[in-house]
C-alpha cells in the first residue's frame, strides 16, 4: 500500500440518521471523509451503504444528525446543490436517460441557455477514459448499451464534474477483473491529486487493494473502522479475515471451487444451432452461436461486458427475434415460441437489469414475484386474483429466499439493490424450470448472498437442470462451471474445459489469443 | 402526469381516522382556494362570484329538478371516465374521447330510430348500444395499430383522429342520417317512450346504474384481476411488461378497444337515454372535461364516481348560472383547471414543506 497523505476531513457526518416506514437505514453514523484517501464502505445488502450515499448526494435528507462540510454546518438541500459543493456521485443503479446518447448524457446538466459543446466534451472525454481503459461511443443510444458500459459512461460523467469528493456505490460490479484494476489505479490518482473517494463494494479483495480506511456499516449502525495506519500493518488475507468478522460477526466461509458431479443422464438438454443475429449501430449482434449443455452441466460465458451476452440471453429467452439458427429444448424446438411458452417449457431467464426490466418498481414484492406468471392457477382462478394464496406464497418465498423487505405489500423499488436481486433469483427458480440462464445472477450481492445464490446454482445443476451462467466475474465461473465458453463481438471463440490452468486459457481467449 | 403515478392494488390497509381527515382537509384546502381564485376572475368580468356559486349549488345540487338533471348528467360522463381509468392505467393517453364519444353517439341516433320500429324495444336499443360501441372501437384502431407496432406517441393521433372523429359525425349527421320531417339539420329522433326507462318517478335516467356498473366493474377488472394486472404492468413498466412475456401489441389493441368502446358506450347512452338525436354542430366536449376528473381521482373508480358527480354539478349549475348571469358556459371548465393547478401546487408545496422539515 502507498504511503498516502491524509488531509483534512471535506466531509462529516455526525449521529446521521434515516428512518424509512419499518425501518432505520441509518442509526447515528459517525464518518470523516478525508481529502487524499479512498474511503471504502462495507456492508451486507441492506445494511444502510446507498442510503448513506442518497444523503450526501442530496437525493433525501437525514431525519437527524448533521452534515459539515469542511468544519461548517451545511445540508445538501438537492443533487445540483451537492455537484455544486465538489460531489459526484457514480449511483448503484442507472441515472442515465435511456432515450439520449452518450454524448447527450454527458452534455446534460450543462447551462440550458448554452449549446453543448460537442467537440470540445469529446476531447475531454477522451482525456478521462483513455487511461482508465474505458472505451465508450459517444454516438449510442444509451438504451443500448449494456449495464457494463452504462457503468463506465457514469464514472466518467461523475470525473467530468471536476470533484472533490467522488463517491462509487458498486461501480466495479460489472467491470470485468482489468477495468477494475485500472479504476483502483485511477483512484490512486485521484486521491494523490488531493481529492476524496468514497468506494462502495462487496469485493473484499477490492477494499483490501485500493483502500486507505475501510468503515463497516450493519443493520444501518457503524459497527467498526479500520484505520489507514492499522491498514498498512496488516496482511491482506488477515484484513479481509477481519473485516468478515466485523461484517458477518463469524467466519464466513471463503468461496470455494466445487463443481457438481454430473447427471448419469449425459444427453444435450439445451442445444443451441448456430444463433445469428445482425448488429446494430450501437449493438453488437450474434454470431452463429452454436453450443450444447447437457443434464446437470453449468456452462459459462465469459468475456467483455458488451460483447452480445444481453442479445444472446435475449434471444434465449424468446425476447429478442433472432436472424437465423434454432434452440432446442430436451428435444423440442422452442423456435417460434415467445417468451411465455419458452417459460412454460422450463427455459428461465435471469435477467441482470433488476429494476430497467426484472421488477416494476412501484408493485409490491409479492406481486413481483409472479410478474411471469400473471393469471395462472393457483394464484389466479378464472382470471381472478386469489390475494390469499399469492400473500402465503409471496411470504414463503421471501423467508425461502432470505429476502429482507419490510413486509409483502412494500413496493419492490423500495429494497436495497441485492434484495430486489433475492426477488428475482426467487422468482426464476421456483418450480417446473429445466433450463435456466443466470445473467451475473451475484452483481450487488454481498459475500454471504453470493455464496448461498452460487449454492444454489450448484444444487440446480446438481438436480439435473441445464445452467447457463453469464458472468464478467471469472472467478466466479471457475468456481463452478464445468465448461467456460468466451464470447467476443458476437461471437464464441472458444471453449475451455475447466480445470487446471483454465483460468490462464480463457484470459488469453478474451484478449484474442489462442487458447 | 406520468404512467408510474398508477396506484398500487395493495396498499397497506393502515388508513386510521386521523390520517383520512387529513387527507380530506388536503383534499378540500385547495378546492376552496381555488374557489377564491375563480370568485375573483367572475369579479374582474363583473359578475358577484357569490351570486354565481350560489346558483350553481342552488341549481345543480339543491332544487330537486336540479339534482336529477345532474345525476341524468353524469350517466355518460361515468362512461367517459371508465374508459379514460382503463386506458391511462395501462400508460396510454386516449386523448381522443371526444371524437370516440360523437361518432358512439351519431351511430345510436342513426340506428335507434330505425331499428325500434321492427324490433321489441329493448332489444332494439340493445344495438343500437352495441354498434355505438363497435363504431367507436373501429374509430380507435388507427391510434392504436401505430402505438402497438411503430410506437408512435397515441397523444398526438388520437387527438388528430378527435378532431377528424368530430368533423365527421358531423358530416354524418347533415348528410347521411338527416331527418328529412324537420328543418333543423339533425337525426331522426327516438322518440321520448322509446328511449331508456327513467328512475321511478324521478326524470333521472336509469342510464346512470348502468354507468354506475361500468365504473365499478372497470374498477374491479383493473384492480382484482388477471387481465387488469397485465395492463398495470405495461402501463407502470412497459419493458418490464416485454420480459415478463406480455403480448404488449395485443394488449394495447385491447387497451384502446376497450377505452374507445367504453367511451362509445357513453356517447349511445346520452342518445338511447336522454338526447333522441343529435343535432348538428353538437359537441359537448365532455371527453376533455372527464380528464382532469380522472387525475383529481388518481384513477381509482369509486373516487371518479364522486369527482364525476361533482363535475355534473358545476356543468348542470354552471349552464343555468350562464343563462342567468351571462358568464360564458365553459367557465366550468376554467373551475375545474383553477382547481387542478391549485392541487398540483399544493401537493409540490406540500413535498417541500416535508423536506424542509427534516432539514
Ligand atoms: N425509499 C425507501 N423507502 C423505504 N425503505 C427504503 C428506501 N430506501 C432504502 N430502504 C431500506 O433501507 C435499507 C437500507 O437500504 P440500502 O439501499 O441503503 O442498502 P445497501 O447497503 O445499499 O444494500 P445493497 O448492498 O443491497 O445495495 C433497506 O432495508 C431498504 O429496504
Ligand atoms: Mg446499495
Amino acid at each position: 500500500m502507498e504511503q498516502t497523505q491524509a488531509g483534512p476531513a471535506i466531509v462529516s457526518l455526525e449521529g446521521v440518521t434515516k428512518r424509512f416506514p419499518g425501518i432505520v437505514a441509518n442509526d447515528r453514523v459517525d464518518l470523516d471523509i478525508r481529502a487524499g484517501e479512498v474511503h471504502v464502505l462495507l456492508g451486507e445488502n441492506g445494511a444502510g451503504k446507498s442510503t448513506l450515499i442518497s444523503m450526501l448526494s442530496g437525493l433525501q435528507q437525514p431525519d437527524d444528525g448533521r452534515i459539515l462540510i469542511d468544519g461548517v454546518e451545511m445540508p445538501i438541500r438537492s443533487p445540483s446543490h451537492a455537484l455544486s459543493l465538489g460531489i459526484g456521485t457514480v449511483f448503484q443503479h442507472n441515472m442515465l436517460v435511456p432515450t439520449l446518447t452518450v454524448a447527450e448524457n454527458l452534455a446534460l446538466g450543462g447551462r440550458w441557455w448554452q449549446r453543448p459543446r460537442i467537440a470540445e466534451l469529446t476531447a475531454r472525454v477522451a482525456e478521462i477514459a483513455r487511461p482508465l481503459g474505458i472505451d465508450i461511443n459517444l454516438g449510442a443510444r444509451v438504451s443500448e448499451l449494456s449495464l457494463g458500459e452504462q457503468q463506465q459512461v457514469e464514472i466518467v460523467r461523475a470525473l467530468l464534474r471536476d470533484s472533490r469528493l467522488l463517491i462509487l456505490d458498486e461501480a466495479t460490479s460489472m467491470l470485468t477483473p482489468k477495468g477494475i484494476a485500472e479504476l483502483g489505479a485511477l483512484m490512486r490518482r485521484l486521491v494523490e491529486r488531493g481529492l476524496a473517494v468514497v468506494f462502495i463494494t462487496h469485493k473484499l479483495g477490492e477494499a483490501a487493494d485500493f483502500g486507505d480506511r475501510v468503515s463497516v456499516l450493519k443493520l444501518g449502525r457503524k459497527v467498526g473502522e479500520i484505520t489507514s495506519e492499522r491498514l498498512r500493518m496488516l496482511e491482506r488475507a488477515a484484513l479481509v479475515d477481519e473485516i468478515v468478522a466485523m461484517m458477518f460477526g463469524r467466519q464466513a466461509g471463503a468461496d470455494e471451487i466445487s463443481i457438481p458431479p454430473r447427471a448419469a443422464n449425459d444427453d444435450a438438454l439445451l442445444e443451441v444451432r448456430e444463433l445469428s443475429m445482425a448488429e446494430t449501430s450501437d449493438a453488437p449482434g450474434l454470431d452463429r452461436i452454436s453450443f450444447a449443455i447437457g443434464h446437470g452441466e453449468i456452462l459459462g460465458i465469459a468475456g467483455i461486458d458488451g460483447n452480445g451476452q444481453k442479445q444472446l440471453a435475449e434471444a434465449l429467452a424468446g425476447q429478442r427475434p433472432t436472424d437465423s439458427g434454432s434452440v432446442m429444448l430436451a428435444g423440442q424446438a422452442l423456435d417460434g415460441l415467445d417468451v411465455g411458452g419458452r417459460r412454460k417449457r422450463g427455459l428461465r431467464y435471469l435477467t441482470d437489469d433488476r429494476l430497467g426490466e426484472g421488477t416494476v418498481g412501484t408493485f409490491p414484492v409479492s406481486i413481483n414475484y409472479f410478474l411471469k406468471q400473471i393469471g395462472e392457477p393457483p394464484l389466479w382462478r378464472s382470471g381472478m386474483e386469489r390475494t390469499r394464496e399469492i400473500d402465503a406464497r409471496a411470504i414463503e418465498l421471501t423467508r425461502r429466499y432470505d429476502v429482507r423487505t419490510p413486509g409483502i405489500s412494500t413496493p419492490v423499488g423500495r429494497l436495497s439493490g441485492g434484495n430486489i436481486q433475492k426477488v428475482l433469483i426467487a422468482r426464476e427458480l421456483a418450480d417446473g424450470a429445466r433450463a435456466v440462464i443466470f445473467n451475473k445472477p451475484t452483481y450487488g450481492l454481498d459475500l454471504a448472498n453470493t455464496l448461498a445464490t452460487r449454492q444454489r446454482v450448484r444444487d440446480i445443476a446438481g438436480q439435473g437442470l441445464a445452467v447457463l451462467l453469464i458472468s464478467t466475474d471469472l472467478e466466479e465461473l471457475l468456481s463452478m462451471c464445468h465448461r467456460i465458453a468466451v464470447i467476443s463481438q458476437g461471437r464464441l471463440v472458444g471453449i475451455v474445459s475447466n480445470g487446471d490452468r483454465a483460468g490462464e486459457r480463457v484470459g488469453r481467449l478474451m484478449i484474442g489469443l489462442a487458447a | 402526469m406520468s404512467a408510474d403515478a398508477a396506484p398500487v392494488s395493495a396498499a397497506t390497509p393502515d388508513a386510521s381516522a386521523g390520517k383520512l381527515s387529513r387527507r380530506l382537509a388536503i383534499a378540500l384546502g385547495p378546492i376552496i382556494v381555488s374557489l377564491a381564485l375563480a370568485g375573483c376572475v367572475l369579479l374582474a368580468v363583473g359578475v358577484n362570484p357569490l351570486a354565481y356559486y350560489g346558483f350553481v349549488v342552488e341549481r345543480g345540487l339543491l332544487s330537486p329538478l336540479g339534482l336529477q338533471q345532474t345525476l341524468t348528467r353524469m350517466a355518460p360522463l361515468l362512461f367517459i371516465a371508465a374508459g379514460l381509468i382503463v386506458a391511462f392505467r395501462a400508460g396510454m393517453w386516449n386523448l381522443g374521447g371526444d371524437g370516440q364519444f360523437l361518432l358512439g353517439a351519431v351511430a345510436a341516433a342513426a340506428s335507434a330510430p330505425l331499428l325500434v320500429q321492427t324490433l321489441p324495444g329493448w332489444l332494439a336499443l340493445l344495438l343500437a348500444f352495441l354498434i355505438a360501441t363497435v363504431v367507436a372501437m373501429v374509430w380507435s384502431l388507427v391510434p392504436a395499430l401505430l402505438r402497438a407496432y411503430q410506437g408512435i406517441n397515441e397523444i398526438i393521433t388520437t387527438l388528430m383522429m378527435s378532431f377528424l372523429g368530430v368533423s365527421l359525425a358531423n358530416v354524418l349527421v347533415k348528410l347521411a342520417f338527416l331527418d328529412p320531417s324537420t328543418t333543423v339539420p339533425q337525426t331522426r329522433t327516438l322518440a321520448v317512450s322509446d328511449r331508456l326507462p327513467r328512475l321511478f318517478e324521478t326524470t333521472i335516467t336509469s342510464g346512470l346504474i348502468f354507468g354506475l356498473v361500468a365504473i365499478v366493474v372497470v374498477h374491479l377488472v383493473m384492480t382484482r384481476t388477471a387481465f387488469g394486472l397485465k395492463l398495470r404492468t405495461v402501463g407502470a413498466n412497459p419493458r418490464a411488461a416485454i420480459h415478463a412475456g406480455l403480448n404488449v401489441p395485443v394488449l394495447t389493441i385491447a387497451v384502446f378497444a376497450i377505452s374507445a368502446g367504453l367511451i362509445g358506450m357513453g356517447g349511445a347512452i346520452d342518445i338511447i337515454g336522454i338526447q333522441g338525436n343529435v343535432r348538428a354542430d353538437w359537441n359537448p366536449a365532455y371527453g376533455l372535461a372527464v380528464i382532469p376528473v380522472v387525475f383529481l381521482a388518481r384513477m381509482n373508480g369509486f373516487a371518479a364516481i364522486g369527482f364525476v358527480f361533482l363535475l355534473s354539478v358545476l356543468s348542470i349549475g354552471g349552464e343555468s348560472a350562464a343563462r342567468r348571469l351571462g358568464v360564458p358556459q365553459h367557465f366550468t371548465l376554467v373551475l375545474i383547471s383553477i382547481v387542478l393547478i391549485t392541487l398540483a401546487v399544493a401537493e409540490y408545496m406540500g413535498h417541500r414543506l416535508n423536506q424542509a422539515r427534516k432539514v
